[in-house]
């Protein structure tokens, strides 16, 4: 599904990504660990091009992305424009459009976007909703729901562009520790459905109890990655198990 | 005969004219279709010059006003009136507003090298007035050490310069002002022409005017340099008026009559009637004291205040209009142009930020005319008020673009929204909650600050304030009264901003 080779990124004189290497296959699960500051939301954020990237190649769907100097900005622009549409993207704080109420934040995109009827994407919409059970709130703003519907919400709303892969950008680290688990059960439903899904998160139970893979990033590179089984008990590298050893 | 100017406000395009309709009517019976007279004057220099009716403020009166009218009716003309502030007259004249002044204006050597004047209508010279406590001043010299105002510009200002002596000279643009001043103290001798120290100076409880006229002044009808048959006209039909003893009887009515002219035109020193205008104006325009009556009074200035006020609020409306537009386009020229137009923006914006508005007005009414430019006061109003506010409204956009949250912005793009897309529907809705208070302010201030294009002309509502309150000498309640009035004006769009605020503002960020 997704291929990552070789990654490279840097702001200015510094390497932020060094070398990345990746695969994910359909229908997995794929979590990124690591400390804070090791660049893995800036991994995630290349994914889909909301970053550029200095060197390497992205294989998305039959299709090549490769640095804007090699590839130009506009073809680079234009593609991942395109990737975006069919990659979703929940962030740490959420990111609802704050002048639209929530069915609005739904159908914006695949109106604008895919050009689908209003009614339709209401319709569909709807159905959405109700799988992150927020029919109830259809009409409620954003500032009015909590951080667990807020996030849901959010979730549905990339749902709506028929999404062949979900990207998780820390998505449980700003809600309450009460909310977390409705956020993540909506994760395990469309693992359940065979939704393909890269989460950067810290939350290590649901890594080792849900992901099928465990990537672990520190200072911009790929230290080790394998079956939640193998890097929880049996981490390979010494700065793996020194990270782990905070949280189980 | 009986000479009754009876005029109405018409308006044509933006400005107002007015006809006189007496001429118009005896005219008319002729049969033919009239040419027209297109006089220009500054009605707020007030009496005895040209001034609105007391009794009637629709109504322009004053020795100037019959004059023209008497001319027209000689030459076979109609009146239109045209407003202009005095000191702009000249080169209202040159950008053809109209085609002649008839307006206090002295006939000097420097002014005879740009216009063309007439022959003198009529003759006069300077007065000293003082208070009436003041017994030691009667000749120029006695005003040595001492603060003596003047309107700016004039043959009195000249003298007062020319003098060895060492004076304060004030210099003024109202002649109310200057003796009011004189009477509160603030100055110990005010030198003016004789008509408007027979008419201010003289009438005054406390004031008196002293010795004898200085100096000689002769008023002319400036017309343009190339407009030779139009100035042959105009002086055989004033040459007429003299002998058929009309302009005469003009000034006498007017309690002007006097030596300096009966010796120039050989005529008797006598006046040749009552000076019945000018005891009419000393007993309606001088304060009626009583609060009721001045109540009454303002009563009959709501026509023509609620004409300026239209005025200011036609000019307004279309300045905002310009100044949202233009803004959004400077806006965006920085924010999202390229290179050049970015610069180009940034410039603009400073260019026009960065320079007093009135020097904008008159670089575009009396600067562009000199390159061919020649824009209708009006639009030349809105162009100077809209761009100068379209360079704040830019900066307000760019500032609530600006402010816009990136993690909103952010999401959009993650939902494969084009940059286009992103901008008009999530950062423009966005900005512009953020703007919307700003805007209001700017708007407030561009509806007052709508007053100072009545410098190119425009009667709005501060010129027709500035108007009435020469004319009534009521500088304070009917400045109460008109800025009450620019109060409501502004009122609307407090409240229409606050229902888009409580629209947009749906949501918090």
């Amino acid at each position: 599904m997704l291929r990552v080779e070789k990654l490279n990124k840097s702001y200015s004189d510094s390497m932020v990504l060094k070398d990345v290497c990746l695969e994910v296959k359909s229908g997995e699960m794929v979590s990124i660990i690591g400390p804070s500051g090791c660049w893995k939301s800036t991994l995630l954020r290349c994914l889909n091009g909301l970053e550029s990237i200095d060197a390497g190649e992205i294989h998305f769907v039959g299709e090549v992305l490769r640095s804007p100097l090699e590839m130009g900005e506009n073809s680079f622009g234009r593609m991942t424009q395109r990737w975006r549409g069919s990659i979703g993207m929940v962030f740490q704080s959420y990111n609802l459009f704050s002048h639209m109420n929530v069915i609005e934040n739904l159908i914006a995109a695949p109106c604008l976007v895919q050009k689908i009827s209003r009614d339709d994407a209401i319709s569909m919409a709807e159905k959405l909703l109700d799988k992150v059970g927020l029919k109830s709130k259809a009409e409620r703003y954003p500032h009015h729901l909590s951080g667990g519907e807020q996030q849901r919400a959010a979730i549905a709303r990339a749902l709506a562009m028929s999404p062949k892969l979900m990207l998780y950008d820390e998505p449980t680290s700003a809600l309450d520790p009460t909310l977390v688990d409705e956020v993540l059960g909506v994760m395990k439903q469309l693992d359940s459905e065979g939704m393909t899904q890269i989460v950067v998160t810290h939350e290590m139970r649901f890594a080792r109890d849900v992901a099928d893979r465990v990537v672990y990033v520190e200072n911009g590179s790929v230290v080790e990655m394998g079956p939640p089984s193998q890097i929880f008990s049996s981490p390979e590298f010494e700065s793996t198990r020194n990270y782990l050893r905070h949280f189980l | 005969m009986k000479f009754n100017a009876v005029m109405k406000f018409a308006r044509f395009k933006s400005s107002f004219y007015i006809l006189f309709t007496s001429v118009v009517f005896s005219a008319l019976a002729h049969g033919e279709a009239l040419k027209t007279l297109r006089w220009g004057a500054d009605i707020e220099s007030g009496a005895p010059f040209a001034y609105k009716n007391p009794q009637n403020p629709n109504e322009i009166i004053g020795f100037e006003a019959e004059i023209v009218s008497a001319l027209a009716s000689e030459m076979g003309r109609k009146v239109d009136f045209v407003q202009n502030n005095w000191d702009g007259l000249i080169e209202g004249l040159k950008r053809k507003d109209y085609d002649i002044v008839v307006n206090g204006l002295e006939i000097t050597p420097d002014r005879a090298e740009v216009v063309r004047f007439s022959q003198p209508y009529y003759i006069t010279a300077e007065v000293i007035t003082v208070k009436r406590s003041t017994y030691t001043v009667h000749t120029l010299k006695d005003l040595e050490n001492r603060k003596v105002g003047t309107l700016g510009g004039a043959l009195a200002e000249r003298i007062l310069l020319e003098q060895a002596f060492p004076m304060e000279i004030i210099r003024y643009s109202e002649e109310v002002n200057l003796y009011n001043d004189l009477a509160y103290g603030r100055l110990s001798a005010v030198f003016l022409d004789e008509p408007i120290a027979l008419y201010y100076g003289a009438p005054h409880p406390e004031l008196k005017n002293v010795g004898s006229p200085i100096g000689r002044m002769e008023y002319g009808i400036a017309s343009r340099l190339d407009d030779k048959a139009l100035a042959i006209e105009i002086d055989q039909a004033l040459q007429s008026l003299k002998k058929n003893g009309k302009l005469n009887e003009i000034l006498a009515r007017w309690g002007l009559w006097n030596e300096l002219t009966a010796a120039e035109w050989k005529q008797p020193v006598e006046p040749s009637t009552k000076p019945v205008m000018y005891e009419q104006y000393l007993k309606t325009a001088w304060p009626s004291t009583s609060i009721d009556k001045k109540l009454k009074r303002y009563l009959t200035f709501l026509p023509v205040l609620g004409k300026g006020a239209l005025m200011t609020v036609s000019i307004s409306l279309v300045s905002m209009a310009l100044a949202v537009l233009g803004g959004l386009m400077l806006a965006a020229g920085r924010l999202y142009g390229p290179r050049p137009v970015a610069y180009l923006s940034l410039a603009a914006i400073e260019l026009v930020r960065g320079t007093p508005l009135l020097i904008q007005l008159y670089l575009i009414f009396y600067g562009l005319p000199r390159l061919g430019i020649n824009l209708d006061p009006f639009v030349a109003a809105v162009i100077g008020l809209g761009l100068n506010y379209a360079a704040y409204e830019a900066e307000v956009y760019r500032a609530g673009i600006q402010s816009v949250n990136k993690h909103q912005i952010d999401a959009a793009r993650a939902l494969g929204l084009s940059s286009r897309q992103v901008f008009r529907h999530v950062t423009l809705p966005q900005a512009s909650r953020l703007v919307i208070p700003p805007m209001t302010n700017d708007f407030i201030a561009l509806l007052k600050d709508s007053s100072l294009v009545s410098i190119i002309t425009m009667v709005e509502l501060t010129t027709t304030y500035s108007q009435l309150a020469s004319t009534y000498f009521d500088y304070l309640g009917i400045g109460i009264l008109v800025a009450l009035i620019y109060f409501l004006l502004g009122l609307p769009f407090v409240g229409l901003a606050k229902y888009f605020e409580k629209r947009l503002n749906v949501s918090k960020p």
